[in-house]
């Protein structure tokens, strides 16, 4: 195993971690002017991500900065070839903060009920986009021999990648739902319950359809499939995953029912990387120049060093995210002072 | 307006306007650990009154910085694609060292902080805000690394073939170690402290004057005042100075530029203030002889070299990079005088208690800390043009290929609007903060202290006899 190898699974990884956590995020923003009736209890799903919305936020960074330092030339190309794409998520993000931040401030019931609609159209608009760059990647892009991606915003917004963006929104959905049983009480935590079975059939639909359209239309990811064989234990596991957290949901033990349904997530993040290993950016225009884990890394030294910080770092990290978690775990309490 | 001076701007937007928060979060932070230990020291409920007030106006500050930090972090690759080709094994790797050290140790912690001062004890929630702040001041140590790399790169080599040519490190200690980093680190950390004690005696000078909370603001301005009087001295008088050594070294065209000094001359003169025209190549204003010579090498006779030395295309935009330098050093000079009067004042008699236009004078400091932060960064990175990275990667060079001015106009518009939204959003609700004042521990406390668990042992054995 070379160190490009290792930067591409450490890569995944930082990327499963982000769409785990700052996924059901995105999932209590979009269900947010929905579940919530009263305005007691739409504090109470504001403040079931408060304590940790901010630190999971910190793995796009995280994922952003490693694919910098890892595969600089792929971080050149997608970033400016998917520049308003990107602009959009900057603009989103931001409007999530700010909704956060202020949207309790004030008693005025306007002022309130405006902020939750920002709130829940930026997480929702945060997870299409993430969806459609996903779908996008998936697919391929327009991209030349000098590493530039031509394409404009509209190109980017094919029916493939609209699907992978809808389905990615169902699957956050249904995520921050699963979340928010282990952190709702009363009607809330009974409401929550009843859309579960919803949500997770609407994102079964969706991902199934999104499945069938990469088996119909991109013959080489079929292909590798069917040549290695060993890789169809992500998607499977994936499968059996969304099982066991129904089943678990069913019997009460919403902790792990999250945990499964966060398995899941990693898992068909897992079937889309393995995928493409090792490209990174497939080219639509032609193969020779797709950017690869081999020629857009940096250079081992570099990789090197970036393994030594993350091999002292990330321990870390995981230590006292799980402690910070633990601490706040059980039932929301909503004190006059939060959000 | 083509595509790259639209992304510089941009760039200096999105920059200058993120550029407000870290340096209040991180003086913001160094007060809230000072004031969290004389808590814990004295047991005074007044500190933990007003630590449950500034942690409420430090969140609120850090949601920003991180919403406006995460667009920086993107724009390298959105808006400077031949930049990150260009740096990647070097600059993005201590960029990725930034996230994994320091942004989950502010991110993870923040939680326990804002929302710690009921479910934890003194000392434990002294020591969550204590790792915020670390984290905070480890943040700014990485990425002014990154940047002074840029400003004196080092501990490198470059490649040309296969294209695109890219830096390649070869010594990891001098890339993290080069000529300018601590003394820029030091500076930038110099400043940040200046900010974070202003802003105390901002808030606390206000409610003297409104009359509100009085001793609780007495004993907050008292907390802030030495720690101002001291990093507004050192600031200038140690690490700017020293900082004016290292350009003289390493970057001689923006010591001739910080005091638009066209001709190479002994005993050179400083600027109190002054106008260059760059067409004529003069400098006019009002002006004190031999002190550049001395600023630059220790000696009123030096010979300090002048931009004549230098082709024009190696200069920077001459005028901005001399307005902002000296906006930056004339309120330096301004906060050692406020420092000093208000120990003055203090000592005597604690008349600055009663002194109105005294204590308005401590309001407005806070804000002129801003801009002089951001006078400073525009002084360095202004004065680093033409160059991204200095004398090796001219910025024309390191724009994305593929933007065209459309796309920049719209993001440019973007940015301006939503920061103006922003800035209003963040100056209201701070407002609100400051005029909801500190609230009575009654109100905020659910819990008794003394029932909060304060060892690492009685949180684990607490919160399991709960569940």
């Amino acid at each position: 195993m070379t160190l490009n190898d290792i930067w591409f699974i450490l890569f995944v990884i930082i990327i499963a971690g982000y769409l785990i956590l700052d996924g059901f995020d995105m999932g209590v923003g979009i269900l947010h002017p929905f579940v919530a009736k009263t305005d007691m209890e739409r504090r109470v799903l504001l403040n079931s991500i408060g304590p940790v919305w901010d630190g999971n936020e910190v793995w796009l960074i995280l994922g952003g900065g490693v694919l910098f330092a890892a595969f600089p030339l792929v971080y050149a190309s997608l970033f400016s070839g998917f520049y308003l794409a990107m602009m959009a998520v900057l603009l989103v993000m931001i409007l999530r903060t700010v909704a956060i931040e202020v949207r309790s401030k004030r008693e005025s019931p306007r002022w309130r009920s405006a902020w939750d609609t920002i709130f829940g159209l930026s997480s929702l608009g945060l997870a299409l986009l993430l969806g459609v760059a996903f779908g996008n990647v998936i697919s391929g892009v327009a991209l030349d021999a000098r590493g530039n991606i031509n394409m404009t915003l509209f190109d980017l917004l094919t029916p493939f990648a609209l699907l992978v963006g809808v389905t990615t929104v169902a699957m956050f959905a249904m995520h921050g739902a699963i979340f928010l049983t282990m952190k709702t009480e009363g009607e809330l935590n009974t409401r929550l319950r009843k859309i579960i079975p919803a949500l997770t059939a609407v994102f079964y639909a969706l991902n199934t359809l999104a499945v069938l359209a990469v088996v119909a239309f991109r013959s080489d990811i079929t292909q590798r499939y069917l040549t290695l064989v060993w890789p169809i234990i992500f998607p499977a596991l994936a499968l059996v995953a969304l099982i066991v957290s129904w089943y678990l949901r069913r019997k009460g033990q919403d902790f792990w029912s999250f945990v499964a349904s966060s398995a899941m997530i990693a898992l068909l993040l897992f079937s889309g990387a393995i995928s493409m290993f090792p490209n990174l950016l497939v080219s639509t225009i032609n193969p020779q120049f797709n950017l690869t884990i081999y020629n857009a890394s940096s250079a081992d030294n570099t990789l090197t060093v970036m393994l030594v910080i993350a091999l002292i770092g990330m321990p870390l990290v995981l230590l006292y995210t799980t402690g910070v978690y633990y601490f706040f775990r059980g039932k929301v309490v909503v004190e006059p002072k939060s959000y | 307006m083509n595509a790259e001076l639209l992304s510089r701007l941009q760039f200096a937007l999105t920059a200058s306007f993120h550029f407000i928060y870290p340096p209040l979060s991180m003086g913001l932070g160094l007060m809230l650990v000072v004031i969290g230990i004389i808590y814990v020291r004295t047991k005074d409920p007044k500190w933990r009154r007003l630590s449950f007030f500034w942690v409420k106006v430090y969140g609120l500050i850090f949601a920003i910085g991180v919403a406006t930090g995460v667009v920086m972090e993107f724009e390298f690759g959105t808006n400077w694609a031949n930049y990150s080709r260009f740096v990647g094994n070097i600059f993005g790797s201590l960029l990725a060292a930034e996230g994994v050290f320091a942004f989950f140790l502010e991110g993870g912690f923040l939680g326990l902080m804002l929302f710690g001062g009921n479910r934890l004890g003194p000392r434990m929630w002294l020591g969550a805000t204590f790792m915020v702040v670390f984290g905070a001041h480890f943040s700014a140590l990485w990425i002014i690394m990154a940047n002074s790399w840029m400003q004196t790169p080092a501990g490198y080599t470059v490649q040309t073939l296969p294209a695109p040519a890219r830096a390649y490190m070869t010594t990891f200690l001098e890339v993290v170690f080069t000529p300018s980093f601590i003394q820029r680190l030091l500076h930038t950390l110099g400043a940040s402290w200046t900010v974070g004690s202003a802003l105390l005696l901002s808030v606390s000078a206000w409610y003297l004057l409104r009359k509100r909370e009085v001793e609780l603001a007495q004993a907050n301005f008292k907390v802030a005042l030495p720690f101002f009087v001291v990093f507004s001295i050192v600031n200038v008088v140690f690490f700017g100075a020293e900082q004016a050594v290292g350009v003289t070294n390493y970057q001689p065209v923006k010591l001739a530029s910080l005091e638009g000094l066209w001709e190479s001359q002994s005993c050179a003169p400083i600027y109190l203030f002054g106008w260059v025209d760059e067409a004529a190549q003069t400098t006019t204003g009002l002006r004190i002889p031999c002190v550049l010579s001395f600023l630059a090498y220790r000696d009123f006779n030096a010979t300090v070299t002048g931009l004549d030395a230098f082709p024009p295309a190696a200069y920077p935009p001459i005028n901005l990079v001399f307005q902002a330098y000296h906006v930056m050093i004339n309120l330096g000079m301004f906060y050692i005088l406020v420092g000093l009067l208000g120990a003055g004042l203090f000592f005597w008699k604690r008349k600055i208690f009663e002194l109105r236009w005294a204590l308005w004078l401590f309001v407005i400091t806070v804000f002129l800390t801003l801009v002089s932060t951001i006078a400073g960064w525009w002084t360095a990175e202004v004065g680093r043009q033409p160059w991204i990275v200095y004398g090796l990667l001219p910025t024309t060079l390191a724009v994305s290929p593929t933007l065209t001015t459309t796309d920049v106009a719209i993001s440019m518009v973007m940015f301006l609007v939503l920061y103006t939204g922003l800035l209003f959003v963040f100056l209201f609700l701070l407002n609100h903060k400051i005029q909801d004042g500190p609230d009575p521990l009654s109100e905020v406390e659910t819990t008794p202290v003394s029932s909060l668990p304060d060892t690492f042992r009685d949180i684990f054995r607490r919160r399991g006899a709960r569940a």
